[in-house]
């Protein structure tokens, strides 16, 4: 049996691709057959490799999650940084200066001040949790824009593992949150338009989330809500291991 | 035309890298500094000047849409590797850190919101 999981090992960028779509298409079957696609596929999956890693760290004591699992060591390759930045880049496309120029002044302040708002409540919050230096505050306080800026960040300042999992927590509950909220408060918040939808794109940044909640609201307004949402995570990634990070280095300091 | 596609974004990656990589060590810290948002810069303003000119084929863009559409999977997979066991013990941080800052910037949505529309 020893050469199947060298065999394993060997491939394991292989067994990790096949791991996670096994993990994607159970995720999706849960989403419609439990959640009625109330919940994305995307999300359920993401949580579920979080559960995975949970109690892979409980079975191995180990600190890569199912990583650390025989014939599973792949998943260090497919989870790494240059998979993440490479795959992060290429959703850029497609994202045009031109028409979010349209928007004016209003469609780049909601990205700047969604960014920092949601980076200084997040950070503020993990500062009442009694955390205290700059790296992980600046991690959390980047997992509340979305669970990508948040990891990215974490690795740029050098923060702990365990810090960055709390961050993609935050950013994927905040996903299922805007993916379910967003039908139920759109006419309250006068989300019925292009205009209010790039606002509301803005302010949220997930885009998974926004992407589904504004589907469920009104398809119409999918484009607009995304594509100022694909700015946010680009905006994170810039602002938040950055001014951001200075800032909070500062004040700590 | 499938791998100029991915060349291109394999060019912008390298050097938004490059370019966070050098910020970080102007700035005088060991990080990349915004690299992955400088590629992302890059694409998007290289993209459109590939297609003022004529010159993004369909094709291209295909071998980038495959890298964004791979985007979730990696994150689930970034997940599955996340020392999660240790993480538990402030699980309620990371709840509320996911909670709390979209009620604050929805507080903020028909003030944005109505001042668009004037």
């Amino acid at each position: 049996m020893n050469y199947i999981e060298t065999l394993l090992d060997k491939n394991g960028l292989m067994v990790a691709f096949l791991v996670t779509g096994l993990i994607m298409y159970a995720s999706e079957g849960i989403s419609s057959l439990v959640f009625r696609k109330k919940i994305p596929g995307s999300a359920i999956a993401i949580f579920a490799g979080l559960v995975l890693a949970y109690i892979a760290g409980v079975l191995t004591e180990g600190k890569n999650g199912i990583a650390d699992l025989t014939g599973l060591s792949g998943f260090i390759q497919m989870g790494g940084p240059v998979f993440r930045d490479f795959a992060i880049v290429s959703t850029a496309m497609g994202a045009s200066f031109a028409v979010i120029k349209k928007t004016g002044l209003i469609g780049i302040a909601s990205l700047f001040l969604g960014v920092i708002l949601s980076f200084v409540s997040g950070a503020l919050l993990a500062f009442g949790f009694g955390i205290t230096d700059a790296e992980s505050l600046a991690t959390i306080g980047a997992g509340a824009c979305t669970f990508v800026v948040g990891p990215v960040t974490g690795t740029a300042v050098g923060a702990s593992s365990d810090i960055i999992a709390i961050s993609i927590g935050a950013g994927v509950i905040k996903s299922i949150l805007v993916t379910i909220g967003t039908p139920l408060i759109a006419k309250y918040i006068g989300l019925d338009n292009p205009k209010s939808a790039m606002v509301f794109g803005g302010l949220m940044g997930t885009t998974s989330g926004t992407a589904a909640g504004l589907a469920a609201t009104d398809p119409k307004l999918v484009p607009y809500g995304a594509m100022t949402a694909t700015f946010y995570t680009g905006l994170g990634c810039l602002l938040c291991p950055s001014v951001l990070y200075f800032a909070l280095k500062a004040i700590t300091n | 035309m499938l791998l100029r596609g991915v060349a291109l974004l394999a060019g912008c990656f390298i050097s938004g890298q490059l370019l966070g990589e050098t910020l970080g060590r102007l700035l005088g810290i060991e990080a990349n500094v915004g690299g992955v948002g400088f590629a992302m810069l890059f694409l998007i303003l290289a993209q459109n000047e590939l297609e003022k000119r004529n010159l993004f084929h369909v094709e291209m863009g295909e071998g980038i849409i495959f890298w964004s559409k791979m985007y979730i999977p990696i994150i689930v997979a970034i997940s599955a590797i996340q020392n999660v066991r240790v993480a538990f013990t402030n699980g309620m941080l990371a709840v509320l850190a996911g909670i709390i800052p979209v009620i604050v910037c929805i507080s903020l949505m028909p003030l944005l919101a109505n001042k668009n529309q004037r």
